[in-house]
């Protein structure tokens, strides 16, 4: 079966007065009709900008993007436009990315709208069908966003999303604004959502026990680059990356009795302007020594785990 | 009673707009040990920074107007203090971590100027000596004392929130009011901010108010626990307890709402609804409309605060009956 999604060496460099900014460096992955790939790490390792590159929203420095077969690397307007039917975006804040100006089904049916394939009556029944969908009752229809919560809010964004019926869709830390209980009614939104019209989604998050959760497919940004890729219970069972290895084990854990051993890192993450060519995390790493200066190189460890790390075999032997 | 480093009695604050009054806190009491972390957890909107400030005294006057209640810190009640006799509390004995790093110091001080002012207050010496000190503070919380002369731009979030901490501990509190410490940061920093947080509470053996929605930093960093949902304490006891035998429905609905790294639950059981609108309390229990277990009775009159085993408290109806 062919990938819905196929992303190759995906770059995007930001050019700033200190040189050069490697916000995605050689990103590579397939993502599968139907299913999730959730993308951890902390901010800014380029887990936003990964999302947006591959929707076009910014444009990317070198690489292969690929959609249903078809290669969408350099689209031309029109392409794009079709493209965005296909791909659509979930935002971070529903605070700030709805138009405080227009109404609940205004923001719903303005995608319809710029579509154009629909006529005016047809617009309103799909609107109210979709807020229907996302659990907004339809007296909400003529509120502005100011008037509603912020699980209400996220629940626009979503409808706003789907109005198109895409097949792909970025959720670019869709709950981590929301209190856990609204959190939780979302994510059973979104995972209803999917089940009911296939949906693949690209989850973009900090939050380990969320993606874990939500996820087929989990992969560990560190710096731009991607550090470890995994199916979302091996990667829990069995990390091999040290950094994954103390990402998982700063998760709080809601056990009160056997209160478990954070691996605690030293300093913070270093600058992603003109990186040094070897391994990302050294300056943090516990087990670095001199190999680790050489470029890391991405292996497939075991069948769908792949690592960039060159220590990883020592140290799981130790 | 000697060992209650701070204690709150049915302590009600509310706000008053133009045409509408909120009610924040609505009767909570609260006790605070030598030397214990105590958590108070709670979504946003159910009182947890209100009563911290109200603690601090730095509620601001109008809108917010405490009702009732009495605050004592050492005996002593907070609220009959003069605003001069407060000063000498605030910032010294009773010291709070401010939510947001980035909003909470000052953009164009240097940190170390900020850290020492706070010294230079409240102890009897010189701005040398204050610097002094400051410098060891910022050792403490483990950033180089070469970056003294820095403005908070230059320095990273996490960074930021240890200077924070930095400031609140440099005059040793006893008392110390954590809101929401880690919240803004990674959660490999606030591995490290945590694990700094517990070391110094170990070293000066100062009590703490820890007041976070995230369950899991209570599980690794509170003895006792206080739940808060609409302005009100629904269960109160260790840690422990609260954990384990968990009795009111807000308290079990929080636990559902988590994702768990290690169960393979197909869907999350959130409570249903949203909190109720503060300006138009529900007359009986507040929890009652989006409780899964509400009986006739929780709509008509508010559950009373019930022991149901030592020091284990909760205000529900169903709580103790159903153990029977």
């Amino acid at each position: 079966m062919s990938a819905l999604l196929e992303v190759k060496n995906l770059r995007k460099y930001f050019k700033n007065k200190a040189g050069m900014l490697h916000a995605v460096d050689d990103v590579t992955f397939t993502l599968e009709a139907g299913k999730t790939l959730g993308v951890v790490g902390e901010s800014g390792c380029g887990k936003t900008t990964l999302g947006r590159t591959v929707l076009h929203v910014i444009e990317p420095t070198s690489g292969d993007i690929s959609f249903e077969g078809s290669d969408i690397s350099n689209p031309t307007k029109k392409e794009l436009k079709h493209m965005r039917e296909q791909m659509q975006l979930i935002f971070q804040d529903p605070y700030s990315s709805l138009n405080p100006r227009m109404s609940v089904s205004e923001t719903i049916m303005e995608p319809l709208i710029l579509q154009g394939k629909l006529k005016k009556a047809e617009i309103r029944a799909e609107t109210k069908k979709l807020m229907d969908t996302v659990g907004l009752a339809e007296r909400f229809e003529n509120s502005y966003p100011h008037e509603l919560d912020g699980g209400r809010r996220q629940r626009i964004g979503i409808a706003r999303a789907l109005s198109l019926q895409p097949k792909f869709i970025v959720c670019d830390e869709p709950v981590s604004a929301l209190d856990v209980s609204i959190q939780a009614q979302i994510i059973n939104l979104m995972l209803d959502l999917q089940e009911a019209r296939g949906l693949a989604y690209m989850f973009v998050t900090h939050d380990l026990s969320v993606v874990k959760y939500i996820s087929d497919d989990i992969m560990v940004m560190y710096l731009g680059q991607m550090v470890e890729k995994a199916a979302s219970d091996e990667l829990f069972r069995n990390p091999r990356h040290p950094y994954t290895q103390a990402l998982l084990s700063a998760i709080p854990s809601l056990d009160v009795r056997n209160k478990k051993k954070r691996i605690i890192m030293q300093g913070e993450i270093t600058s992603p302007i003109n990186p040094k060519p070897g391994c990302r995390f050294m300056a943090r790493c516990m087990y670095a020594s001199e190999e680790c200066g050489s470029p890391q190189i991405l292996e497939e460890d075991a069948p769908n785990h792949f690592v960039a790390c060159c220590k990883y075999k020592t140290m799981t032997q130790n | 009673m000697a060992d209650n480093i701070l204690e709150i009695h049915d302590l009600a604050v509310e706000y008053h707009t133009d045409d509408e009054i909120v009610y924040a806190v609505n009767g909570i009491n609260l006790v605070v040990k030598q030397g214990e972390t105590l958590g108070l957890v709670g979504e946003t909107g159910a009182g947890k920074t209100t009563i911290a400030r109200a603690v601090l005294r730095i509620l601001q006057t109008p809108p917010a107007k405490v009702r009732s209640g009495q605050i004592l810190f050492h005996d002593q009640d907070i609220m009959k203090l003069s605003e001069s006799e407060m000063r000498k509390i605030r910032g010294n004995k009773i010291a709070m971590i401010f939510q947001d790093p980035m909003t909470a110091l000052n953009p164009i001080e240097t940190v170390g100027f900020q850290i020492a002012e706070a010294i230079g207050l409240h102890n009897k010496m010189s701005r040398m000596e204050a610097e002094l000190k400051g410098c060891e503070m910022l050792e403490m919380v483990g950033i180089p004392m070469e970056r003294f002369g820095e403005y908070p731009h230059q320095f990273s979030g996490g960074m930021k929130q240890r200077v924070v901490i930095a400031m609140a501990l440099a005059c040793n509190p006893e008392l110390l009011l954590a809101d929401e410490p880690t919240t803004a940061l990674d959660v490999t920093i606030q591995a490290q901010v945590l694990e700094m947080m517990e070391s110094l509470k170990e070293k000066l053996g100062t009590s703490v108010i820890m007041i976070t929605h995230d369950l899991g930093v209570v599980a690794s960093s509170c003895d006792s626990v206080a739940v808060t949902y609409a302005g009100e304490i629904v269960e109160y006891g260790t840690t422990l307890e609260v954990f384990e035998e968990t009795a009111h429905p807000y308290t079990m609905g929080l636990f559902g709402s988590l994702p768990k790294v290690d169960s393979d639950e197909p869907r999350l059981r959130p409570i249903k609804g949203l909190m109720p609108d503060p300006t138009n309390l529900p007359s009986g229990c507040r929890f009652c409309e989006r409780c899964p277990d509400a009986m006739d009775v929780c709509a008509e009159r508010p559950p009373d605060m019930v022991e149901i085993s030592t020091g284990h408290f909760v205000k529900c109806f169903k709580a103790g009956v159903s153990v029977e």
